[in-house]
């Protein structure tokens, strides 16, 4: 084991106690706080792989963004002395599917990429990134506005759009008479 | 100009004659570790001092005089002072955000701290993205305001953590695209390439001329509002909300707050210095050798530390000079003046860019 899969197993423990955390949290102040270390634990995943701006946008966007927002709908609404609603019977169900789909189809993932073949036969395929395999901020910025084979021009002006609609959807809400 | 990486190389040579690679890593991040902790508390120490003298020097007043020579020790005394105090934990507060609040505060300050050019190769987080991590990771204080108003259950740091976290969020958006003119101007975002630019080229304010002057005032208005500074201080200010967002904190979990405060006006001055002012290069002359040739003498931690207090001194004037505004005043200056202003210098400086009218020393 070298450091960079110490880094990985902490970060992976991180990630997975969190999440736990967030998702049996009584509270939803706290289950957003834990959320926030969950999302903090990927956005190191993403630096450890030497995606170092995807990692910089977790933490911006993810950290420093979402979680801010859902702190403040917990603040404008009275979510903080919310407690979690009765588990039904339906509840329970749905819930279970849902989260028996997603475990299956993840299990399959791994299966059909035989990650584990790899993990166990030859131990230490993990390595740590080289200077070389690390994208740099001018090649994302080519890409995001070229119209070229692997240009993302027209859903970068796509998501803008979005964004407009947004704010104007915000502004007729807000500004009712 | 001197380089720090030819003592760092050399203390990592000598270092992994000694033991494996891991071990030296390991042992050197803690040392920059420790190092970068020790001069947090130094400069909360001096700038707290500052401060005092600055703000009494504005108001007619002696300031601090009694501790030591000139007060020289006030801030001392208060410090240990500080660190006797008890943490009371409030009843019915979530205990656990409760104390995570602080702690979100400092780490995210320090985060930033680490990402200032001390000296050519003395960068402690240095890398592609440098500055957008820096943006990046300076957002994360904003969880540690909002977890403390909600966490502590009581009314005050409520609304003063509502007000600190609609301000900080607002005053984000110029702070960024400013730093988006500089890195248009020099067409990288790495810490460490944009201060060598600087040293090569002349400084940004010199180099980029209207639209630099224009994104460096804007900078230092947003940066105060940045810190929960004067005039923009309202989260804390009003006689109403008591103290903020940390009404509810006593003892050291306080002093994180306070500590905070003061290293995030550092932090600002510093990021204006090294955008702007040029960071670690030296003051030079076009045509004046000798001149040129004693400032390059002086080692470049001293120019930086030198600039970043002068751009200290700036925020200090403006927080001391002007009354405090109203919560919608602030607002309505960031998104009706300050963003528009800032997102025409951006096209401004990339007119400058294209045509190629930026000045090379």
């Amino acid at each position: 084991m070298d450091a960079y899969n110490i880094m990985f197993v902490i970060l992976a423990v991180m990630i997975a106690l969190s999440s736990f955390a967030t998702v049996l949290a009584k509270s939803v102040l706290r289950a957003a706080a834990y959320l926030f270390f969950a999302l903090l634990g990927v956005a190191g995943m993403y630096f450890l792989l030497g995606y170092t701006f995807l990692g910089s946008v977790q933490v911006m966007v993810y950290c420093g963004g979402i979680v801010v927002l859902y702190v403040f709908a917990i603040l404008l609404t009275r979510g903080a002395k919310d407690k979690l609603s009765e588990n039904t019977r339906t509840k329970i169900f749905a819930s279970a599917l849902l989260s028996l789909t997603g475990l299956g189809a993840f299990i399959y993932a791994i299966v059909k990429a035989k990650f584990l073949n790899s993990m166990f036969m030859t131990p230490g395929a993990l390595t740590a990134p080289t200077e070389g395999s690390m994208i740099s901020i001018n090649n994302v910025g080519q890409h995001m506005l070229s119209t070229g084979e692997n240009g993302y021009l027209l859903p970068f002006e796509a998501v803008s759009v979005l964004l407009l609609a947004c704010i104007v959807a915000a502004l007729v809400i807000a500004r009712k008479r | 100009m001197f380089n720090l990486q030819s003592w760092t190389s050399a203390i990592h040579a000598w270092m992994l004659g000694m033991m494996p690679e891991w071990a030296a890593i390991l042992i050197e991040c803690v040392v920059v570790a420790l190092l970068i902790i020790t001069l947090y508390a130094v400069f909360a120490i001096v700038l707290i001092y500052m401060e005092r003298k600055v703000c009494a020097f504005f108001q007619c007043r002696l300031g601090p005089n009694r501790v030591g020579k000139w007060g020289l020790l006030q801030v001392f005394s208060d410090v240990f002072k500080m660190l006797q105090k008890e943490i009371i934990n409030m009843r019915k507060s979530d205990m656990f955000l409760h104390d995570l609040a602080p702690f979100l505060v400092v780490t995210a300050s320090m985060l930033t701290f680490a990402c200032l050019p001390w000296n050519k190769g003395g960068h402690i987080i240095d890398f592609n993205v440098g500055l957008f991590f820096m943006v990046a990771v300076s957002s994360i204080g904003v969880v540690g305001i909002l977890l403390a108003g909600l966490g502590s259950n009581s009314k005050y740091p409520m609304i003063g953590s509502m007000r600190a976290g609609a301000q900080l969020i607002s005053y984000e958006i110029s702070i960024g695209i400013t730093m988006l003119t500089v890195v248009a101007l020099s067409g990288t975002m790495q810490i460490s390439e944009i201060v060598q630019q600087q040293a090569d080229n002349g400084w940004n304010i010199v180099r980029g001329h209207v639209p630099a002057v224009i994104a460096f005032l804007i900078y230092l208005i947003a940066g105060n509002a940045e810190c929960n500074r004067g005039p923009f201080d309202l989260p804390e200010g009003e006689s109403e909300l008591t103290a903020g967002y940390h009404t509810e904190y006593s003892g050291m979990h306080f002093g994180f707050f306070y500590l905070a405060e003061y290293l995030n006006l550092f932090i600002a001055a510093g990021i204006a210095t090294t955008l702007f002012l040029g960071g670690w290069a030296p003051l030079h002359i076009a045509g004046l050798d000798g001149f040129n040739g004693v400032m390059d003498a002086i080692p470049g931690a001293v120019w930086f530390i030198g600039k970043t207090f002068f751009v200290i001194f700036l925020l200090m004037w403006e927080r001391w000079t002007f009354p405090r505004l109203r919560i919608d005043h602030i607002l309505s200056l960031e998104w009706k003046y300050l963003m528009p202003i800032s997102l025409l210098n951006l096209l401004l400086m990339a007119l400058v860019v294209v045509f190629g009218l930026g000045i090379n020393v």
